[in-house]
């Protein structure tokens, strides 16, 4: 029924060629011979060898990827609990604070959150590293992950549940057997959410690293600060491959299960 | 009454398997139900009908374990049920929604509870295959719910409840999701699975064919409170309120006072209208303000005045419904009451000479109204 | 039990990590700096008992946020801030409304598509979205390369390193976030409103005016309020593509802090940054509501 008009097809060509045409640049110039970023002298892959070569960069790489795991995996966790609490506790004494506590990280500029973090570790006297990372990361993407779990849960039919419950679960089975399972694709989004997140991030962990363990982002930030490197396009060449990669993969296998639930369901109204 | 009618509720000796005892149950300011006390006794098909909102499911999810009663007392088999959670219960429920494990096939639902109770693994099997074949899903068994159509979903969710053999099974609007012919269809199955494995159902309902067609009990609620309680067909002929009379089918409600006059009562209901004769056998005091309920099809239509028809008045074709096996007349009395009387079409249409506009008389016998309090 | 353990949990968490590291910002912020470790006065000392607490408050003052307002460098960032926020939320808006609109108004099996490719650089790293501007905006960069080659101008334009490639930079990262919410409602709109509309006598162009556009300003508005209250402390795209004269919020406090070492000062601007950003985020929750009880 609705179709391209003339307008609508150029706003999406306009917009999507200034979405897209500064990484298709910054890819392209990845593969250039010459050090100097705006002059194209020839295609190579000489950034990348040298990239691979760099030590300091892949240290950053393991110390990011190490952080985005294990933050993300525990924001998982507490970001699930926090869900619901929010959607099935009911009322608690707190709960205002609480749900306070879960929507401010969202809005709260990183500046402050990181500049916040840090003071407390210094505070406690937590030595910064790789552990106070993972402890501000986790802090942050819990609220995201919680609000992710927290709009699946809102319409998930209690009745499921109740029913797991009259057959004989105890309310923790229950949860286990039914619930966990029917909300996975809502966890696994916000695992997801919370390990882009992490892997970004640079403010917060500009603020809670210490020397002893650097970002990838930081490691980046350092680098550009000084002007375009060649290098510096290189990795991000790699990083936008993997991201896309990742994303047009978990596209398409939910188009493909979407697809195929579709297909059953006709199937089944037709048989009927 | 015939000693082979199922009617344990007129038995003294016949202990009840469910009982409330002054149940009431407030959320918050609103009381859902109102201090109701009522016994269901073992193999009954007992239906809760009423309008959403009256507390018919409250009633049942209390039954359940998901509601707890805030006065009162609910026995299940003589076993005060307070305290015990849903899982403990020997009560199965069918849920509005179905509520069937997307995750799970058909089998693996129709297992989850057996699963539960730790039943060995070939009785499961044994069990479940029961299941699919009363409710005729074998073919279905490793299907996904998403995968079979809506009246398939409606027997897996009736075989879950059922696997565990529960004493009772609590069921939620069972049909509530079926077009009309299926559900028809579904209706016979229910009684037929119901009279097979012997199980106590209740159901919750508010289409009150539904009821009158499976219950061997009808229990018309409105605003927490049971109107009547009784079989389908007293239900009908013999509502004790204006409420439950309304409630189910068509009715015509006269609003007049009693005299009592020979064998029944003369009631004066408007100016210049003949009295109605009534014969019942309950009392009223002289004067006294009743209504009078009379089911549409008890009611004669005819063009000449009936000449020995103890009630008889005349009136207007106001407009005429036509339903196929029967038709409907709207019918003003010459005080500005509509009437409605109810023919069936054994004729052909073409040869039925009533039509909108004429001058008709209703007539009646002095039985066929209820005569009901204010 | 089970309850306390599942709400208890994140509770603490959150206090712990989240509320205390707050609480003790708005110490800071209330102490003088000094030359010390760490670099600010007083210190609670609760071993000195109740005697300590009274010092420790006694300490406290305002004078940090004094200082805020004499200096003009602070009040200016802070407007400047609001300022670059407001107008870049507009631009994100004149730009991203367009392709919310085609996005809508695209035939349906196109839909999917197109809302990956908006949601795909969602995903790709902030800093190398912002990064990828630093080579086209230069002086020697592709833009001016290409304006020179078509005879636009004759002399490379200083575009990188001012408020115009803060501009960009901030339309550029933040579009998902203006796309999305107004494409969700333009997308839920019935077209058959806008044949509603021409049947009684509307051009296409009055139509869009009296119909679309009040329909999908509850996206509008989501979407403005998304772009905004990140914008307003943001660090990255300030210091990567202005330039000195470009004065945001975020990248004062990272200077004050990292830079001067003034921890005070730092906290007392986080202080005043939070109380600028709270009405806008009372607007935006207030808007969410609303439009949760319209939808029931």
């Amino acid at each position: 029924m609705r179709r391209f008009t003339w307008f609508n097809a150029t706003a999406l060509t306009l917009g999507f060629a200034f979405l897209y045409l500064p990484m298709i640049i910054l890819i392209t110039y990845s593969f250039n011979e010459s050090k100097l970023v705006t002059v194209w002298a020839g295609f190579s892959t000489k950034w990348y060898g040298e990239l691979l070569g760099n030590e300091s960069f892949l240290d950053a790489a393991w110390v990011t990827v190490q952080v985005a795991v294990v933050s993300s995996t525990i924001a998982t966790v507490l970001g699930t609990m926090a869900a619901l609490v929010l959607v099935r506790a009911g009322r608690f004494a707190g709960r205002t604070l609480f749900s306070g506590m879960i929507y401010a990280p969202l809005v709260m500029p990183e500046v402050i959150t990181g500049l916040s973090l840090l003071l407390l570790f210094i505070g406690i006297g937590l030595d910064r590293g790789i552990l106070t990372i993972i402890l501000a990361h986790t802090t942050f993407s819990m609220c995201f992950v919680s609000v992710v779990v927290s709009s699946r849960l809102v319409s998930f039919d209690r009745s499921l549940e109740e029913a797991a419950l009259d057959l004989g679960c105890t309310p923790f089975h229950a949860f286990r057997l039914v619930t966990l399972p029917i909300i996975a694709p809502a966890v696994i989004s916000g695992w997801l959410l919370a390990f882009t997140l992490s892997l970004d991030d640079l403010v917060i962990a500009s603020f809670t690293a210490g020397p002893s363990a650097t970002t990838l982002p930081i490691k980046i930030f350092s680098a550009v600060r000084l002007g375009v490197s060649p290098e510096i396009n290189a990795l991000s060449t790699i990083m936008i491959a993997i991201v896309t990669v990742g994303v047009v993969a978990a596209s398409l296998i939910s188009k493909r299960a979407s697809l195929a639930q579709q297909r059953d369901t006709q199937a089944a109204a037709r048989a009927a | 009454m015939a000693p082979t009618v199922f009617s344990p509720w007129d038995d003294p000796e016949e202990k009840p398997l469910i009982q409330f005892t002054g149940v009431t149950k407030r959320f918050g300011e609103f009381t859902a139900i109102d201090n109701l006390s009522q016994d269901i006794y073992a193999r009954e098909f007992f239906a809760l009908l009423g309008p959403s909102g009256c507390g018919k499911t409250t009633m049942m999810r209390m039954l359940a374990g998901f509601e707890t009663p805030s006065e009162g007392q609910i026995l299940i088999g003589g076993q005060d049920m307070a305290g015990i959670p849903p899982n403990k219960r020997p009560v199965n429920m069918m849920f509005q929604s179905y509520a069937l494990f997307p995750h799970l096939s058909v089998w693996e639902n129709i297992a989850f509870g057996l699963k539960r109770e730790g039943t060995a693994k070939d009785q499961i099997e044994v069990r479940v295959s029961e299941m699919l074949r009363l409710t005729r899903l074998d073919r279905f068994a490793k299907r996904k719910p998403h995968q079979i159509s809506g009246g398939q979903r409606q027997r897996v969710a009736l075989a879950r409840s059922l696997a565990k053999a529960p004493k009772l099974l609590l069921l939620d609007e069972p049909l509530g999701a079926l077009d009309a012919k299926l559900r028809e269809e579904t209706q016979f199955e229910l009684m037929d699975i119901q009279e097979k494995t012997g199980t106590t159902f209740v159901i919750v309902t508010h289409d009150q064919e539904e009821a009158m067609t499976v219950a061997s009990r009808v229990a018309v609620m409105d605003e927490g409170r049971i109107m009547q309680v009784a079989t389908p067909a007293v239900i009908y002929e013999q509502p004790s309120s204006v409420y439950v009379a309304d409630f189910i089918g068509d009715v015509n409600i006269i609003e007049g006072a009693a005299n009592p006059g020979d064998d029944g009562y003369d009631i004066t209901w408007a100016e210049g209208q003949p009295k109605l004769h009534v014969k019942t056998e309950k009392s009223f005091a002289p004067g006294q303000k009743c209504f009078l309920a009379m089911r549409p099809e008890k009611v004669v239509i005819s063009a000449e005045e009936p000449a020995d028809a103890p009630n008889r008045v005349q009136g207007q074709i106001i407009d005429i419904a036509y339903l196929g096996n029967l038709s409907t007349y709207h019918v003003q009395l010459a005080d500005g009451t509509m009437m409605k009387a109810q023919i069936a079409n054994t004729r052909r249409l073409s040869r039925r000479s009533l039509t909108w506009e004429d001058r008709v008389w209703l007539s009646w016998t002095d039985t066929a109204p209820v005569l009901l309090e204010g | 039990m089970r309850r306390w353990l599942l709400i208890g949990i994140p509770y603490l968490w959150l206090l712990a990590l989240f509320l205390v590291p707050f609480l003790i910002v708005l110490k800071i912020s209330l102490s003088d700096v000094a030359l010390a470790r760490p670099p600010y006065l007083p210190q609670l000392d609760l071993s000195a008992g109740w005697e300590g607490i009274k010092t420790f408050f006694a300490g406290l003052d305002f004078d940090n946020f004094v200082f805020l307002t004499t200096d003009d460098l602070y009040w200016r960032a802070y407007i400047s801030s609001v300022q670059i926020a407001g107008l870049a939320t507009l631009f994100t808006l004149l730009v991203g409304y367009p392709i919310a609109y085609g996005m809508a108004m695209a035939p349906d099996h196109w839909r999917p598509t197109l809302m990956l490719l908006v949601i795909l650089p969602f995903w790709t790293s902030f800093l190398i979205r912002v990064y990828s501007w630093m080579g086209i905006l230069s002086s020697e960069g592709l833009l001016n390369q290409f304006l020179l080659w078509i005879g636009l101008i004759d002399q490379p334009l200083t575009i990188l390193n001012t408020n115009v490639a803060v501009y960009i930079g901030i339309v550029y990262t933040y579009l998902p976030f203006m796309i999305l919410p107004i494409y969700a409602t333009l997308e839920k709109m019935d077209g058959a409103l806008l044949e509603a509309a021409e049947d009684l006598g509307c051009s296409r162009l009055t139509a869009f005016w009296l119909i679309t556009i009040p329909l999908s300003k509850q996206g509008i508005i989501a979407g403005c309020f998304l772009v905004f209250i990140p914008t307003i402390g943001e660090f990255v795209i300030p210091s990567l593509l202005g330039g000195s004269g470009t004065l945001m919020i975020g990248k004062i406090l990272w200077e004050e802090f990292f830079n001067n070492r003034d921890w005070p000062v730092a906290s007392a601007v986080a202080v005043v940054l939070l109380l600028i950003l709270i009405v806008p985020i009372i607007l935006f929750q207030r808007n969410e509501q609303k439009q949760r009880e319209r939808e029931g």
